[in-house]
């Protein structure tokens, strides 16, 4: 029996929810002193002097740091493309350009006390016009860069011809400007970072973040050190959603400050600070037309994503790249052309959120193929079926320039209107449209493809028999919530045999991991799963051929009998074998079964199908979620068990983005929704019990066949869930209502609809 | 997320609290419950020097049955006020309306003293005992008197209480299981209202009090009046935001608020069977 698509539990659930687990917060570092950051109250200021001499007096202040004294160049760009003036400098010195800005750097003995002097410390401003919005930075009034002469980041565009895509010349055509609302990531864990010096003369930096090689080459640059010697260590992680993929200026600092007070320092932000400081996710603007016939075939579309990256351009701008190229869906659409453009607005820089571009094309595609069921009054379902890519169209070749590996879509999507009981639902809704009731039901679909993997960059793995016979298992990919330790020892079982408690797996240290990139984009099982198992398919191959000496056999007469431990021993002769602790006795000094693989794979497109049914009090616009069905087509599924808890915290987070969060600004820049009073996160009383399923089209683009799993519900279920919003309230007339749908906002377009 | 410095001193009777609420002046806090004040001071909105905490006064905290009225100790949490059989039977909507505040967590801290001196329109139990007609007990260094409940609420977190006074005891009258409601709109279920409805129905005649309408808990005075003059629960209850202009946040604009106070008002008269 393999492990391999069993649910085994997450091993190390234990220790994490025993207090066992490692944050860079609760390390014990000697000596350590803290680090806290005044951060600009302005959007959009010019600073005029600041003064630091009171806060240097200050109970327990070591040292107090503006821009000017940092002798270092400013943040690395994240894509060459960006215009060079828009960088942004690791403290401000000239111009502060968001609410949350870091401008001055406290040094002191505790939190508290670099806290008491932040009060001190006296900045002068002069406050500059402030852009907020997408439309008021795309008109260039106020530029955040006059260097640049622009707002925007970046445009592009791609797909079919212009001239090709006939919106014009279709019999319906649907057109719509939707907005994906911003959304703060929020982990539990907030940033964390510590630096210090070895007596060595070698960095030792702690992160919490999402891969620590990527971490380091970018310390190494900017501080100019060789790579070695800078160790950077990423121990637990208490969530990042993509959001701490990359450092950030106020952890990035650390080094310096460390070497100029000659300590060790750290700095964790407080929870206001973190939900303004750390990046923002979705915040996109869309021009959606779609057209088609009358008969419900899809036959062009044309997008406009204009993306807000915030205050400085960030993995954020790139984003809506991801949006155009997957603006189809899962649909035959012959003609598709797409065009972005990214802009700065004087508000937080905007990173990846979990799904990073794709959620927001499929919300873009969902919304319009219901709005055009509407307008052609065809079932939502009944066009979807219509116009699906069929199982035997693959590889298929989108217009937007991407490769779809493989699908059964309709079958997602019927499995799950099946387990919705959809024309009951259609049957009850029919019902209290008719008596009029003051709750009505919606039923919202989402028949939605991702790509993971999308990023390029192999991943590493490794195996080395340990002198006791167990294993140890080195892995690049750097989990925060994902249970790499458990799907890794899960792939080593089955080639090894090994019982998974001998089985020891460690990641996110550059002195004990030789390489590694990031754990983002639903990839680490496709590259890192994958290395992981071909290094062990070595190690077993290795260690045959020992066996082969110490049995004084022929090495292809060498077997491995998996069971009991994993055993080697002659065709036919199992009485006599070798087990791993006893071969690992046997292993010259000099021998050590080592074995590593990088794997780099072509990304995979993960599909599902989703229904919500939602009751909207048309009183009050007050929406609860009555009810969810899941189909994710992930490929091969690797653990249900982890496979259901990734697709059951996206779905949560994705109603919530549906129907409650929102980061939001005044007309100054002023964040209104810094803390989680405010912010809408959401907890189990706003959610139902899910209910999924599985299917299982395998990935050829990988060796395990899978396509990651851990970004499909934050793909499906927002536009499930709107969809459902608009369809309870269809019979008023409301043809659609932006994301978050909030209780105003619905009654406002109840209101709007019959007027 | 880390408050000031300041200084603490647990008071083992409500003659020592008050007696430092007269040493330290309006450098002084009370702490009971902490639900309010403490995250206040975290984000340093509020920034008091020295912390009297009555948290432990044992002596005040008790819900008893007082002939025409029962009496609630002011340091009693939101948690006895829910499960105490005494007020499911007498005062429903009181037990009730405590079920809905805030999380277990906040519950089991948070007192009914400590919310009624905080003043917070957005708070539930203050537009409750507004609307059932309650009588707070105030103790200073002269003596104690009453505040009815209509003459507390002055202002925006403002009370009618001296610097030098706490409050002992909340009365409210007993009026049986008979016609009440209360309604809470939130977003999320664990969240403060976006506006709240407490109303009942004693002796003919129908309280009414809003959460989050105004800058106090507010009676809803043109529906009382409405309905004592005859008007149907749907009638009166399109007067519930008359002359109100509650503030405009995130959540809702002046106009939905307003809206959502008069479909809560007929909603709680519905239930309340008028
Ligand atoms: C996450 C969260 C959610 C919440 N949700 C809700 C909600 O949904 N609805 C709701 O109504 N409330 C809610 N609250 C507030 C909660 O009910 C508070 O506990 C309550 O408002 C204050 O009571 P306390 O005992 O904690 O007072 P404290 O915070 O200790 O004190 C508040 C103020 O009252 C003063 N004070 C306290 N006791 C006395 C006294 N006996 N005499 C005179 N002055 C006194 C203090 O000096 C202080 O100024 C929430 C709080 C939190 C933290």
């Amino acid at each position: 029996m393999t492990l391999f698509g069993t649910p085994v539990r997450r091993t190390e659930d234990h220790r994490l929810l025993t207090a066992g687990g490692t944050y860079v917060a609760d390390l014990d570092l000697p000596g350590v002193a803290a680090v806290t950051y005044v951060v600009s109250p302005f959007a959009h200021a010019r600073i005029t002097s600041i003064d630091v001499e009171a806060a240097r007096t200050m109970p327990g202040v070591i040292d107090v740091v503006i821009g000017s004294d940092v002798d270092l160049g400013p943040m690395p760009s994240v894509n060459p493309a960006f215009p060079e003036t828009m960088t942004r400098s690791i403290l401000a010195t000239d111009v502060v350009r968001f609410v949350g800005e870091p401008v001055v750097a406290i040094v002191a003995e505790t939190a508290s006390q670099g806290i008491d002097a932040m009060a001190e410390v006296v900045v002068d401003y002069d406050p500059l016009p402030v852009v907020v919005g997408i439309d008021a930075s795309a008109t260039d009034e106020v530029l955040l860069f006059p260097e640049a002469g622009t707002n925007t980041v970046m445009v592009a565009d791609g797909g079919s011809d212009a001239a090709d895509v006939d919106i014009e010349g279709c019999e319906v055509v649907v057109r719509a400007t939707y907005i994906s609302p911003r959304i703060a990531p929020a982990p539990i864990e907030p940033r964390s970072s510590a630096s210090r010096w070895e007596p060595d003369g070698r960095l030792t930096h702690w992160l919490s973040c999402q891969g620590a090689h990527p971490v380091r080459n970018m310390i190494a640059s900017v501080y100019g050190l060789p790579r070695e010697q800078v160790r950077v260590i990423c121990p637990d992680v208490g969530g990042s959603f993509g959001s701490k993929a990359r450092s950030y200026p106020e952890d990035l600092l650390l080094p310096w400050l460390s070497r100029r007070v000659g300590r060790p320092v750290r700095w964790t932000p407080n929870r206001s600070d973190d939900m303004v400081g750390l990046g923002h996710g979705r915040s996109q603007q869309q021009h959606v037309e779609l057209g088609g016939s009358r008969d419900g075939t899809l036959q062009a579309l044309r997008v406009r994503v204009v993306a807000d990256s915030g205050a400085y351009p960030m993995v954020g701008a790139m984003l809506p790249r991801n949006t155009g190229m997957l603006a189809c869906g899962p649909y035959r659409i012959p003609a598709v052309r797409w065009e972005i453009q990214s802009v700065l607005t004087n508000t937080t820089p905007t990173t990846a959120y979990r799904g990073a571009g794709r959620p927001e094309a499929t919300a873009l595609i969902e919304r319009a193929v219901d709005m055009f069921a509407a307008e052609i009054s065809m079932d939502p379902a009944e066009l979807r079926r219509h116009n699906f890519i069929g199982p035997d169209e693959f590889p298929y070749d989108t217009p937007t320039g991407v490769t779809y590996d493989s699908g059964t879509y309709a079958d997602g999507l019927e499995l799950a209107l099946r387990m919705a009981k959809y024309d009951e639902l259609r049957a009850e809704q029919q019902e209290r449209r008719s008596s009029g009731a003051q709750h009505q039901i919606g039923i919202g679909l989402a028949t939605f493809i991702d790509r993971t993997s999308g990023v390029p960059g192999a991943e590493y793995g490794s195996i080395e028999l340990e002198p006791d016979g167990s294993a140890l298992v080195r892995t690049g990919s750097n989990p925060y919530g994902q249970g790499h330790h458990t799907s890794w020892a899960m792939l080593v079982a089955d080639r090894t045999g090994l019982p998974m408690d001998r089985i020891r797996v460690v990641h996110g240290d550059t002195d004990v991991v030789p390489k590694g990139g990031i754990t983002g984009g639903s990839r680490s099982v496709q590259k890192a799963g994958s290395a992981i198992a071909a290094a062990s398919d070595q190690l077993v191959e290795r260690a045959r051929q020992v066996a082969a000496d110490t049995l004084e056999a022929a090495v292809d007469d060498v077997v491995l009998d998996r069971s009991g431990g994993g055993r080697f021993h002659v065709v036919g002769t199992p009485a006599r074998a070798l087990g791993w602790d006893e071969l690992a006795a046997n292993l010259p000094e000099d021998d050590a079964l080592r074995c590593e693989a990088e794997i780099e794979t072509g990304s995979s497109f993960p599909s599902g199908a989703y229904v919500a049914v939602v009751e909207v009090d048309t009183e009050t616009g007050h929406v609860r979620v009555r009810d969810f069905v899941t189909v994710d087509d992930a490929g091969a599924i690797l653990n249900p068990l982890l496979a259901e808890g990734q697709v059951h915290g996206g779905v949560g987070q994705g109603i919530a983005q549906a129907l409650y969060e929102e980061f939001a600004y005044d007309a100054d820049g002023n964040p209104l929704t810094a803390n989680l009073a405010d912010y809408g996160i959401i907890g189990a009383p706003e959610l139902p019990s899910f209910d999924g399923a599985l299917l299982e089209t395998l990935s050829p683009n990988n060796p395990l066949g899978a396509k990651g799993i851990a970004e499909s519900g934050t793909i499906g279920a927002p536009p499930a869930v709107q969809n459902a919003v608009v369809d309870a309230l269809s019979h008023l007339g409301v043809r659609h209502v932006d994301m978050p749908c909030t209780p105003e906002r619905v009654w406002q377009a109840i209101g709007a609809a019959g007027r | 997320m880390i408050p000031a410095s300041f200084d603490y001193k647990r008071a083992e009777s409500v003659d020592e609290a008050i007696a430092l609420l007269g040493e330290h002046g309006d450098e002084a806090k009370l702490l009971a419950g902490g639900h309010s004040l403490l995250p206040l001071m975290k984000l340093r909105l509020a920034t008091p020097s020295f912390l009297i905490d009555v948290g432990r006064l044992k002596d005040l905290s008790y819900i008893r049955d007082a002939g025409d009225h029962i009496a609630i100790g002011a340091l009693t949490r939101h948690r006895d006020v829910e499960i105490s059989d005494l007020l499911a039977a007498e005062v429903p909507l009181l037990a009730r309306a405590a079920s809905t505040v805030g999380d277990p967590q906040v519950r089991h801290r948070g007192t009914l003293g400590g919310t009624l001196a905080h003043a917070d329109p957005a708070s539930d139990l203050p537009a409750v005992i507004l609307a059932l007609g309650g009588t707070l007990v105030a103790q200073g260094p002269g003596g104690s008197r009453e505040i009815a409940a209509t003459d507390f609420f002055q202002g925006f977190l403002e009370t009618a209480l001296a610097e030098d006074e706490m409050i002992t005891e909340v009365r409210v009258p007993k009026f049986g299981g008979k016609g009440w409601s209360f309604q809470k709109f939130t977003r999320r279920s664990q969240d403060w209202a976006i506006v709240g409805v407490a109303a009942v129905v004693a002796n003919g005649s129908t309280g009414i009090a809003l959460v989050n309408m105004a800058s106090t808990p507010v009676r809803a005075s043109g529906v009382e009046s409405a309905l004592a003059g005859g008007a149907s629960a749907t009638d009166a209850a399109a007067q519930a935001a008359d002359g109100l202009e509650p503030g405009a946040d995130l959540n809702a604009s002046t106009e939905y608020r307003q809206h959502l106070a008069r479909v809560l008002v007929r909603r709680a008269l519905e239930e309340a069977g008028v």
